[in-house]
């Protein structure tokens, strides 16, 4: 879908892109990682040519971006910007109908559209004739999305989205990132430094630093390969963290014990991640959580304690290999 | 203060027409400047922020053009535009152009990048960029600069009376020089108040909010070629001839007035500043002028002066005027300040004036050529037997006769000479006088007459008629009043005059006002 190949920018002496290629897949997340000035935003904004690379190409549907008009090119490619640069002086709803305006779409199709997504988005009807300085910082950035939805583009770029929200709200806006249909279709990348957000979100991280990718892979792949101690590094204060993340319920399925009793209605899927799995603790504490085998149809009911000693001879099992 | 007031509102009651003339003039010369200004100002403004390497060049140059005195800046634009209205508005232009162009600059240059950003990556071209994102978030700081611009044009606006360009100025500095209180006040107020409400209504403007301000933008352009209309509104007649007479000489009765009054003088009139209205006559933008009889601009333009066959300006005949005790401490003093008695004609001294106005000669040198050619002059005698004080007003045409009258005195007696030279008007040196700061200084009958003792209508009437009566009623009042004594005239007469270039004056043979007035009523 995205193939970007040999991609080199510098600003004066400063290498920010340096060289790098990779491809994302259609409808695949791809996260570009990395700590401040690794060259994340020019990366993607070359992908729209807010910034015109020095040398290297980038083809999106195996069309050399460079070769059409860059107002055609960007009113197919949605962005979202990390502090949401929503028009001050547009209402919600006409901060999100400006592509729909600049493809001059009929005013029913737009409205129709506008209020399609405020749906999906929850948002209330009542904001679309409020500015933008009367929303909340979470709010707004749903609006941001929106705004970079409407006009249904094939690829989404968002530069550190969720980067100006709180923890709580952004881990519930991550929640209705990943359920949200719309996007389940696009090709999508997304720039973070929150190494907590990338593996949340991502199908593939490229991991950049000092202007080039160091690695690319799923976020296990990272994890649990990482190709040097740059990396390795990288991820290791938050390492246990992500390893409930990235690991899945199915991976430590074996060790899980059979035959618990079953005594509330709780029911998680086995290919949640040990995280889900734990946070779902948090509502039935001291009790058991139910989790459900979807191959098998098999249901076992373990307790916290039984979670923990699985994740551990899981992990111990993973070392041992 | 409460007869004040109502004084001041039976004279704009009265001046109605007038005043409704000129706050529309004013009006429009605003806005018309204003509107220019915008065209002008709004683009290159947008322009630099493209070109930020012309930004420092342009925003230097509007700061320059701002710090030209005003006045200076009107003196400039006459050889090119002539006067009225198109040096008035270039000029108001100017001084409008710096702040628009300026907060156009900033406001588009202070708008989120972020949000420029989001505007070029949702697919918007650069035309659709700047005006659907740059100007309208620069708008409230733009209308600032347009806010700004306006309140300077309404308070420059009055100096447009200097040429010829009407507006409240013409009450202003009229009454400025009529010494007219209630005059100065009839334009001060509206010009005030106009400044107060415009700065009041743009302030509403900038204060709305975005959705309004669409609206109001939108309109705004027809309001300003509304506003900038009433200024051609008055000015729709005709005249053969057209008059440029200065503020002063519009509201006075041995001026304007009396022309209308005693003459039935029906002229295209328009107000002008004194020191542009010999030019504009010689360029031919003006036909008629009022003046003094002995202006050396009138031998420099080539100028003529018309008989006042109906005698309505009084004469101004020059003497030098002394205090009693002066006369007893100095016995020879009378004795020599008469050695000028007679001795300089109305051409005489246009020509003195000319050599001193024009070719920029000193007083001092002026003075002593003159007094050698009538074989006047002696050279100083060097005494001591104390000191006469002279004094004079702060014109050219004083400091030629205090410095005779310094050479006289230094020449003919064993008096040494103080002088107390350029006292402003009249009110000034005549204070300084009865307070016993000089002793005697040159003044003028008609003067003397109205200004000093503020003579009746009445006894004005009564008196014009003849140069003798005059002298000898202020003669005889200052003696009384005053313990002052006017001396011998020097012989010329300093009056009011209408004046017109020599050539044209010959073609249409007009030499009296009376002529002129046959002349205007021909068909
Ligand atoms: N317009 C520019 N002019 C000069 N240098 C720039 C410009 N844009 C980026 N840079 C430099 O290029 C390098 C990469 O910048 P970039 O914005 O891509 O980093 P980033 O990974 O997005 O960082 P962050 O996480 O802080 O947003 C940095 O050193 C930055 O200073
Ligand atoms: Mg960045």
């Amino acid at each position: 879908m995205i193939k970007v190949e040999h991609l080199v920018k510098t600003f004066g002496t400063t290498h920010a892109v340096d060289d790098i290629s990779f491809e994302v897949n259609e409808g695949e997340n791809m996260v570009l990682l990395g700590t401040s000035g690794s060259g994340k935003t020019t990366t993607l904004k070359m992908l729209n040519r807010l910034i015109e690379p020095d040398s290297g190409s980038i083809a999106i549907d195996g069309k050399n971006i460079i070769g059409q008009p860059a107002e055609i090119l960007r009113r197919s490619i949605g962005y979202v910007l990390q502090n949401n640069g929503l028009f001050p002086h547009y209402t919600v709803a006409e901060n999100i109908a400006i592509v729909p305006n600049l493809l001059k779409w009929d005013k029913a199709k737009t409205q129709a559209r506008v209020a399609e997504l405020l749906e999906k988005l929850h948002l209330d009807k009542n904001y679309l004739n409020v500015y933008p300085n009367e929303l909340s910082g979470g709010q707004q950035q749903r609006i941001g999305l929106a705004r970079a939805l409407v006009a249904n583009p094939p690829v989404l770029l968002m530069d550190e989205p969720f980067g100006a929200l709180d923890n709580v709200t952004r881990s519930k806006i991550h929640g209705e990132f990943l359920a949200l249909d719309e996007l389940k279709r696009k090709t999508i990348i997304m720039v973070t430094h929150d190494v907590q957000e990338a593996f949340e979100l991502a199908d593939r991280i490229a991991l950049m630093d000092k202007g080039k990718i160091i690695q690319i892979g799923s976020p296990a792949n990272l994890l649990f390969n990482p190709v040097n101690d740059f990396v390795r590094n990288f991820l290791k204060e938050q390492h246990l963290q992500l390893e409930f993340k990235t690991i899945k319920l199915s991976d430590i399925w074996e060790y899980l014990p059979e035959g618990g009793k079953k005594i509330n209605t709780s029911l998680i899927p086995a290919s949640s991640g040990v995280w889900e799995a734990l946070e779902n603790f948090k509502f039935y504490p001291r009790e058991n959580i139910n989790v459900l085998n979807q191959q098998n149809k098999e249901v076992r009911p373990i307790t916290f304690d039984q979670l923990m000693a699985a994740f551990s001879k899981y992990k111990n099992h993973q070392s041992h290999e | 203060m409460n007869e004040h007031q109502q004084t001041l509102w039976e004279f704009m009651q009265q001046q109605a027409d007038k005043l409704g003339v000129q706050t529309m003039q004013h009006i429009g010369l605003t806005f018309i400047s204003l509107f220019i200004a915008v065209l002008v100002g709004l683009p290159l403004g947008i322009y630099i922020t493209r070109k930020k390497q012309l930004s420092g060049i342009v925003l230097g140059i509007a700061g320059i053009l701002q710090t030209i005195p005003s006045i200076a800046l009107l003196g400039f634009m006459i050889p090119v535009l002539g006067i009225g209205a198109k040096p008035a508005i270039v000029a108001l232009l100017l001084y409008a152009l710096l702040p628009i162009i300026r907060n156009t600059y900033t406001g588009i240059t202070g708008v989120d990048a972020t949000v420029k950003e989001a505007a070029v990556a949702m697919g918007m071209n650069k035309w659709q960029v700047l005006f659907k994102v740059e100007l309208p978030l620069a708008m409230p700081v733009i209308l600032a600069g347009i806010r700004t611009a306006t309140v300077i044009n309404v308070g420059v606006a009055t100096l447009a009376s200097y040429i010829a360009a009407g507006g409240l100025g013409e009450f202003i500095f009229g009454g400025i020089s009529l010494n007219n209180t209630n005059m100065i006040l009839a334009g001060a107020i509206p010009a005030a108040m106009l400044a107060i409400l415009f700065d009041f209504l743009l302030s509403r403007l900038q204060k709305l909010n975005f959705k309004k301000i669409k609206g109001a933008v939108k309109f705004a352009p027809v309001l300003l070629i509304f506003l900038s209309c009433l200024y051609f509104i008055p000015s729709a007649y005709g005249s053969k001839l057209t008059a440029g007479f200065t503020p002063e000489f519009m509201g006075r009765q041995d001026g304007n007035l009396g022309l209308i009054s005693k003459y039935g003088l029906k002229i295209h009139t328009i107000v002008i500043n004194d020191a542009v209205m010999y030019k504009a006559a010689q360029e031919k933008e003006l036909d008629v002028i009022s003046g003094y009889s002995t202006d050396g601009r009138l031998k420099a333009y080539d100028l003529v002066v018309l008989n006042d066959d109906k005698k309505i300006f009084p004469p101004y005949y020059a003497a030098p005027i002394v205090r009693e005790d002066a006369l007893r401490k100095f016995p020879e003093l009378e004795k020599t300040l008469n050695l000028l008695a007679g001795k300089i004609t109305d051409s005489v001294m246009t020509e003195l004036n000319y050599r001193t106005d024009y070719l920029h000669q000193t007083p001092e040198r002026v003075a002593k050529d003159f007094l050698v050619s009538k074989k006047l002059y002696r050279p100083e005698r060097g005494g001591n037997e104390g000191t006469v004080r002279i004094g004079s007003k702060i014109f050219g045409e004083q400091y030629i006769l205090a410095s005779m009258y310094t050479m006289l005195i230094k020449g003919y007696t064993n008096y040494s000479v103080a002088t107390k030279t350029g006292l402003g008007g009249t009110k000034i040196v005549f204070d300084a006088m009865t307070n016993d700061q000089i002793d005697f200084y040159p003044e003028y009958t008609g003067t003397g007459l109205l200004a000093i003792l503020k003579a009746s209508p009445q006894t004005v009437t009564r008196l014009q008629v003849s140069k003798d009566s005059t002298y000898n009623y202020v003669q005889h009042e200052f003696a009384k009043r005053y313990q002052i004594k006017w001396l011998k005239p020097i012989g010329f007469n300093n009056a009011y005059a209408l004046m017109m270039r020599q050539k044209q004056a010959n073609e249409l043979h007009i030499k009296t006002i009376s002529d002129l007035k046959r002349y205007l009523e021909r068909k």
